[in-house]
């Protein structure tokens, strides 16, 4: 197929997506995204209810270190702190972990640390907007039937914010997922990084990056698919389940 | 075994081209992160309005075009408009206007949503009104809808201006001096990464939280206005 425009001449040649390594490339790249968004996540959610409940606890201490948490790491780019989890931590470790680091894929972890930390911090301010819209009286009504604030927080005010946050929710992961493109800065082999290795090979830059756009639109709309199905599932009746992302 | 000094030995060539973009390189975060928020609001507004259109062919491409970007990872379409806009245009387009189209493109699909929630945050009979006392259909959008919707906006508005800030660190990736390249040249040379990328971090975190700050002055002050 050939396409002219203006005077503009490009091949297609759409083979190129599967000739050669090309698809093992791609599906090795799909499996490293979803394999690193998928640890990132899990992190990122458990920093994220975490420090969000602690922002709301009654104790100063707590609340002023997750607010530092929160402020430092998700207003600073997430390149930067893949470049600084990267090449910044490693050379401070001792010489047998970093070792055992780089022996052991150090990019993949330092690239699932950068994205959990900081979208931990994002994911964080969503839980907390969450567990804010849910009355004060319940957290008494916990207190006065004689639990702990440990308890109350475990058995009573972070399940039912869960449940009210899952449309912002969904966004940040969505935007979890997206920002994984990131890591190949520092050479994790996912989607956009193999997308680039088959246009460096093939020299056929509009194959490589559509098939790498589709992929990614369609990851993108299938998790937002299951999500809502998710959120009709988990949806409180009698509470109209939106609460502003942060 | 931290030494802060690279920093100060490097501080002039970090900021003054890394941050402003005055130098030999180009370059410059703000000169990127200032037209792109503007230009990018911009179109932002048309295709906000766009997806508002009770016409059909206005407002399914403005759809498929929010849709689009925002299933797509900012770097995917940074690495589109560096190898489409030089074939296109059979020029060499240096890695600004590559690095600023995109930002601009891309941005404006975001900020499409955050102006079309705020134009229909404000009520309906609010352009009754304004056609009743004989108002043209442009002179209540601009005299009567943008303005109170624009006050709504602010607080995702800030938010995004935020996003698109730190955005601009993916420039680096074209080869665009920005901060975050300018502290990569630094540690090839100095090999001190921890101290340049904590320093280049604390410098994005200033202009991000007084950014947030402000906001949530500027918001306290309209809530009571």
């Amino acid at each position: 197929m050939r396409g002219r425009w203006r005077g503009v001449k490009y091949d297609f040649d759409w083979s190129v997506l599967w000739s050669g390594e090309s698809g093992g490339w791609l599906l090795q790249g799909i499996l490293t995204t979803l394999e690193i968004s998928a640890l990132a996540w899990l992190l990122a959610v458990a920093l994220g209810i975490l420090s969000g409940a602690m922002r709301t606890v009654p104790f100063a201490p707590l609340r002023a270190i997750a607010t530092f948490y929160v402020e430092f790491f998700r207003n600073v780019p997430i390149l930067v702190w893949m470049f600084f989890w990267y090449f910044g931590v490693p050379p401070l470790l001792p010489h047998a972990i970093r070792d055992w680091l780089f022996n052991h894929g150090a990019e993949f972890w330092a690239g699932m640390f950068a994205l959990g930390v900081y979208h931990g911090a994002r994911m964080s301010e969503v839980i907390r907007s969450g567990i804010q819209s849910i009355p004060k009286t319940q957290f008494e009504a916990s207190m006065a039937m004689g639990l702990t604030v440990w308890q109350a927080y475990w058995l009573v005010i972070v399940p039912v914010a869960l449940r009210l946050i899952v449309p912002p929710a969904t966004n940040e992961s969505l935007n979890l997922l997206k920002n994984s493109s990131v890591a190949l800065t520092i050479s994790v082999a996912e989607l956009t990084f193999q997308t680039r290795q088959i246009e460096t090979y093939t020299a056929k830059a509009i194959e490589a990056l559509t098939a790498g756009t589709l992929i990614y639109l369609v990851l993108c709309v299938s998790i937002a698919i299951i999500m809502a199905r998710i959120e009709r599932r988990f949806a409180i009746p009698g509470l109209i389940a939106r609460v502003g992302a942060g | 075994m931290l030494d802060f000094g690279v920093v100060l030995s490097n501080f002039k060539f970090l900021i003054v081209q890394g941050f402003l973009g005055v130098g030999s390189f180009g370059g410059g975060t703000l000169r990127l992160a200032i037209p792109a928020i503007v230009l990018g609001f911009l179109l932002g507004i048309f295709i906000g309005l766009a997806r508002l259109a009770n016409v059909a062919w206005i407002r399914f491409p403005a759809t498929i075009y929010v849709e689009f970007f925002r299933g797509v990872p900012l770097v995917m379409v940074i690495f589109w408009f560096w190898f489409i806009i030089p074939q296109l245009l059979q020029l060499p387009i240096p890695e600004y206007g590559v690095a600023l189209t995109a930002f601009v493109i891309f941005e404006a699909a975001y900020f499409g949503e955050i102006v079309r929630a705020g134009v229909q945050s404000v009520p309906r009979g609010q352009a009754e009104a304004a056609t009743a006392v004989g108002l043209r259909g442009s002179q209540t959008l601009r005299f009567v809808v943008l303005p109170q919707a624009l006050r709504n906006m602010i607080p995702s508005l800030v938010t995004q201006i935020i996003v698109l800030f730190k955005d601009t660190s993916l420039a680096s990736i074209i080869g665009y001096v920005d901060l975050t390249k300018a502290a990569q040249i630094v540690n090839n040379r100095e090999i001190r990464p921890f101290e340049l990328y904590l320093f280049i971090a604390v410098v994005y975190w200033i202009c991000t939280y007084s950014m947030s700050r402000y906001a949530r002055r500027l918001e306290r002050r309209l809530a009571h206005a």
